[in-house]
């Protein structure tokens, strides 16, 4: 490593020349080659967000049961009975290209390290994907590896991976999106926090041993992708659940000892950044001996040690005097754990390497005097000028509704969700392909499963990147809707939201006019339904070759199911029932609609304008429908519209043991048929009931101002059949519906 | 003394990798593949002892640990310091 | 009753199993430690959960083999005691010759996780009082659940009434025979890839993994 620092050598590490002059300014002196790393990681796009923290200022976070919200490892709200529950979502879109397996397992593994740091047990994982063309180059290589790699470290961890959402759009073929959420359950009056406190203090390192991984992985994730990315390989990090795996363990059979005054995750930029942010949270300073920092591999120089991204690393600061408990733990888990500093009064980082000081720097130059930018926006031209409602030709119903359903986008996801084991640790009520969200029981506090009914959370990750592209602001809170719309299908309140914000370069004004745009809409949606976002995380620079990808705000909506025993799924529920629609088909929409897509590959039109009111009344009258018992199932209207929601309902119930499918007889609601029959729109949801419970559904509907209307009833024909419009065996929808996604991508079946 | 262990599942034994490998490689053009057949290699560092002691020590890793006889067979190479390889 | 379920690094079933032991069975349950060299006294049944031992370095099951609990398990079921390994539990048990045959990578080389259907044999253990002929819905979830043994051995199983358990329908990951559970000689061990712990209760999908555990019970309470 060369040892001059010049304006030369911290170009290469990405600092601007604006930045490098700030950093000689307020440092008064050039910095060590050690000190530009660290610089240079903490003020990148990825730590420091500093494009985007001006907008994120504004989003709402608080609510009486936040208990933390951004700014640590993961939010944290209270879900009552003693308990809270940790959940945040992250991004590893740019590794996850490079290397879909490791990209994704590390991207899985770091967001279940930002949760089990705050002390809570894992219990939930999904993801949110975004895949390009099914046939674009590499893109069955894409799915496959990150498939394989997000249920390599999820299935060895032992945490049930029960929900997510996979899209497919060109827009990604270069840039695929893998956004990761977790949650994990807790005793709400023993948070970990990463706030170094304590002068004196030790400084303790557990976890896997240092080798040289993904060095300046968090500048990598901020810089635009290019052909030579690939070349950049090396700077991948390797994942290993089982050590993550024991890792858990021995931080949470720690936890239950007095010790841990601070806790933090390495993750992106490693020590660098996990003991910075100790110390800048805390208001303190820290002191390092690179030279004590456990290592795989030989001759590694200070350098290296601060910025690698070896994974499966924590930093923790100890109760002076307890480290001797710290040992025992980790070395009963076959773990490294050595002191390798302390906290200090200078509010410095100070790094020695055998004595010799590497590293002086004061902490708030790397953390608070970060470069945080109000970068130009510009809304894009000519967009107003594709609000124009799209026309489609006229076509079979019966052809558009089964092409529809075998669009990867809305395929089953089968191929996908069975290579996540989805049933371990005794909660999974709902998983994947079940329902709208996926609904685990609680546990108590230690994670223990406890039986029968009880309280139980649900969650939804959701977003709709077209929407987005027509409208951002509208489309990020149409996002938030359709989320909080999912938990109401389960009987669940939505409480609070993490997002996963994935834009283009935010240098490109009409990118960050997307970014500015969007996160309005979610504060607006956010604040609308009194769901505030605790956690998130910001992935900028999406773009291949200069084309940025849809604006895809990814939103994870955490809620409250009151019993597990009093939740609805996607399936009718058998032959006989009543079909009614919740919401009025009075905003549907082709824009930004798959048929619009399918037919056209044309994006246009303007989403509808979010009415929140009627958003709380038809979540209101859902959730009340399901709890009571009365909806006996309950389905959103999502893309594709209000047959491709019914074939869905039919699939789902699959063949009695007779091998006879359900079929529905059904009158589409008032207006232009096909518009009724694929349109897209916010805030309609599919229930039924019994012949019985008719007058008590539309009173409830009523009384939560609701609007409701009657489409038909379920049959044994084995048909959906509305009249002079449309006639299908239910047989072939799901055989469009089941296979979609594997003809799509040419998969091989899973077996079995 | 350093020992590399190639453990290979026995014929017999039904290879799904090996067979998608070879399935991409005649994909790839290379029409002359015949049966492919995937396995591990292992490599030990042995400190100094002689090849007759590694020898038998590393058979013995083998049958105890290295290959499960039910599915897999093994074979080693061993090189001294001197770069002398045998099989 | 008194069950003792063991840890080994990387198990990740174990909390479900002791749950289902405790909670369920009302069984006084055992934590038991990899390192442990003995089990508690009076140990009716052990039961080696399902988990990635050691990330399934080399074989899923070759390093636990070789824990120290396992001599305990070992001498546990020369004795006769019940001993039930369920997926990483049962490769475990083949690995160290508890059980013959040997685990191959699924044949669609992923991991599946879904409800499959078994059907119960007729086989004489306490594990199976009541379930033989019975078509039982259990989910499983594994990378390493294609059994394996030659034919003679596949033969004997079958002649023995040792084949607790076969796929009924489809076969998720190529078992030869459609094998998904296999006993010992004296029926004592059970081995099975499907998750009986995760088949316990209606609200969480279905019950019917809780029979087995039953019958260890009421075979255990009758002795």
């Amino acid at each position: 490593m060369s040892s001059v620092v010049d304006a030369k050598v911290a170009k290469e590490h990405g600092l601007t020349v604006k930045e490098w002059q700030h950093a000689l300014d307020v440092l008064g002196r050039t910095p060590t080659i050690e000190e530009l790393g660290m610089i240079s990681v903490l003020w990148s796009e990825h730590c420091s967000y500093k494009s985007s923290r001006v907008h994120l200022k504004t989003l709402p976070t608080e609510a009486p049961w936040v208990i933390q919200g951004p700014g640590e490892n993961a939010g944290v709200i209270d879900v009552g009975h003693g308990l809270a529950v940790a959940f945040k979502m992250e991004s590893h879109n740019h590794p996850s290209f490079i290397e879909p397996y490791q990209g994704a397992a590390t991207g899985v593994g770091g967001i279940m390290r930002d949760v089990f740091t705050m002390g809570a047990r894992p219990i939930a994982n999904l993801n949110s994907l975004r895949f390009g063309d099914p046939k674009a180059p590499r893109m069955r290589f894409l799915v496959e590896g990150v498939v394989a790699g997000i249920g390599g470290y999820g299935n060895c961890m032992g945490v049930p991976t029960v929900g997510g959402e996979v899209a497919f759009d060109p827009s990604y073929n270069g840039n695929i999106l893998v956004n990761a959420f977790t949650l994990g359950v807790l005793p709400k009056d023993r948070v970990f926090l990463s706030q170094a406190a304590g002068v004196g203090n030790p400084l303790v390192y557990v976890g896997s041993k240092t080798g040289r991984d993904g060095i300046h992985g968090a500048t990598m994730a901020s810089e635009e992708f290019s052909k030579d990315s690939e070349a950049k390989r090396p700077r991948v990090q390797v994942g290993d659940p089982f050590t993550e795996k024991v890792l858990l363990e021995a931080c949470l059979e720690l936890m239950k000892e007095d010790v841990i005054v601070a806790i933090q995750d390495m993750g992106a930029a490693g020590l660098t950044s996990s003991s910075a942010e100790m110390a800048s949270r805390g208001g303190l300073g820290v002191e390092i001996n690179i030279d004590l920092v456990p290592r795989r591999e030989t001759g590694m120089t200070p350098y290296e040690v601060l910025l690698s991204e070896s994974q499966e690393r924590m930093l923790m600061v100890v109760k002076k005097g307890h480290e001797a408990a710290v040992h025992r733990i980790f070395e009963k888990w076959d773990l490294s754990s050595a002191v390798v500093g302390v906290v200090t009064d200078t509010q410095h980082v100070v790094v020695k390497d055998a004595g010799r000081v590497v590293v002086d720097l004061p902490v708030s130059l790397l953390v608070d005097e970060a470069p945080m930018y109000e970068r130009p926006t510009q809304r894009p031209e000519g967009l107003e000028a594709l609000w124009v409602e799209p026309k489609l030709a006229e076509h079979p119903a019966a052809e558009r509704l089964l092409a529809l359903l075998a669009r990867p986008t809305i395929a089953s996801k089968r191929w996908i969700y069975e290579q996540y084991d989805h049933s371990v640790r005794a909660g999974t009520v709902i998983g994947p392909g079940e329902a709208d969200a996926c609904v685990i029981r609680l546990p108590d506090a230690g994670g223990t499963p406890k039986a029968g009914g009880g309280p139980g959370i649900a969650i939804s990750v959701d977003m709709n990147g077209r929407y987005c592209r027509l409208d951002p602001r509208r489309g990020a809170a149409l996002g938030v809707l359709e989320a909080v719309r999912n938990l109401a299908c389960v009987g669940a309140e939505a409480k609070a939201v993490t997002d996963c914000l994935n834009f283009g370069n935010p240098e490109k004004p009409e990118v960050m006019w997307s970014f500015a745009e969007a996160v309005v809409g979610l504060g607006e949606a956010c604040r609308a339904l009194d769901t505030p976002i605790v956690s998130g995380n910001v992935s900028l620079y999406n773009e291949t070759e200069g084309r940025p990808i849809l604006p895809t705000p990814t939103v994870g909506v955490v809620g409250l199911v009151e019993d597990v025993r009093r939740v609805a799924k996607t399936a009718f529920p058998g032959p006989g029932h009543r079909i009614f629609l919740l919401g009025s088909t009075d905003v549907l929409s082709f824009a930004g609609s798959e048929l619009q897509l399918l037919e056209t590959g044309v994006l246009s039109g303007r989403p509808p304008e979010p009415d929140y009111a009627r958003a709380r009344a038809v979540h209101g009258a859902c959730i009340e429908a399901v709890r009571s018992g009365l909806a006996r199932s309950a389905h959103d209207l999502s893309e594709g519209g209000l047959l491709v929601a019914l074939a869905e309902c039919l699939v789902a119930a699959r063949p009695g043991p007779d091998g006879v499918w359900l079929g529905a007889e059904v009158k589409l609601p008032g207006g232009e048929r096909t518009r009724s029959a694929f349109a897209e729109g916010p805030s309609l949801i599919l229930v039924t009931v019994l012949d019985s419970e008719v007058e008590a559904l539309c009173a409830l509907a009523e009384r939560h101002r609701a609007p409701i209307a009657e489409l038909g009833r379920t049959t044994d024909s084995g048909r959906l059949h509305i009249d002079q419009f449309l006639d299908v065996p239910t047989s072939a929808l799901s055989d469009a519906y089941e296979n979609g996604l594997m003809r799509a991508l040419d998969l091989n079946a899973l077996g079995g | 003394m350093r020992a590399r262990v190639i453990v290979t599942l026995r014929r017999g034994v039904l290879d799904p990798a090996g067979q998608a490998v070879g399935n991409s490689l005649r994909h790839l053009g290379f029409g002359e593949v015949g049966d492919v057949r995937l396995g591990k290699v292992i490599d030990l560092e042995l400190g100094s002892i002689s090849r007759a002691e590694a020898e038998k020590k590393v058979n013995e890793m083998g049958q105890k640990l290295l290959a499960n006889p039910v599915i897999e067979d093994f074979s080693l190479e061993l090189t001294d310091e001197g770069g002398t390889r045998t099989t | 009753m008194k069950v003792a379920v063991v840890t080994f690094p990387g198990s990740n079933c174990d909390e479900d199993a002791a749950y289902v032991a405790e909670s369920l069975l009302g069984a006084s349950t055992t934590r038991v430690w990899h390192k442990d060299a003995s089990l508690p006294d009076g140990t009716d049944l052990v039961i080696l959960p399902g988990g990635f031992s050691y990330g399934d370095a080399l074989r899923s099951g070759a390093l636990a083999r070789f824990s120290p609990v396992m001599g305990a398990v070992r001498s546990f079921a020369e004795r006769g005691g019940l001993v039930l390994g369920i997926c990483n539990g049962f490769q475990i048990l083949l690995e160290a010759g508890l059980l013959p045959g040997a685990m191959l990578q699924n044949a669609s080389q992923k991991f599946v996780c879904k409800r499959v259907r078994l059907r119960g044999h007729d086989t004489g253990s306490p594990f199976m009082r009541g379930l033989a002929g019975r078509v039982l819905e259990m989910p499983v979830a594994h990378h390493e659940g294609r059994y394996h043994a030659s034919d003679e051995v596949l033969d004997r199983l079958f002649e023995e009434r040792r084949v607790a358990f076969t796929y009924e329908g489809a076969n998720p990951n190529g078992a030869a025979r459609d094998i998904a559970g296999v006993l010992s000689e004296k029926k004592n061990v059970l081995g099975l890839m499907p998750h009986p712990e995760r088949a316990v209760e209606a609200v969480l999908g279905g019950e019917d993994g809780l029979g087995m555990f039953l019958a260890a019970k009421s075979f255990l309470e009758a002795r």
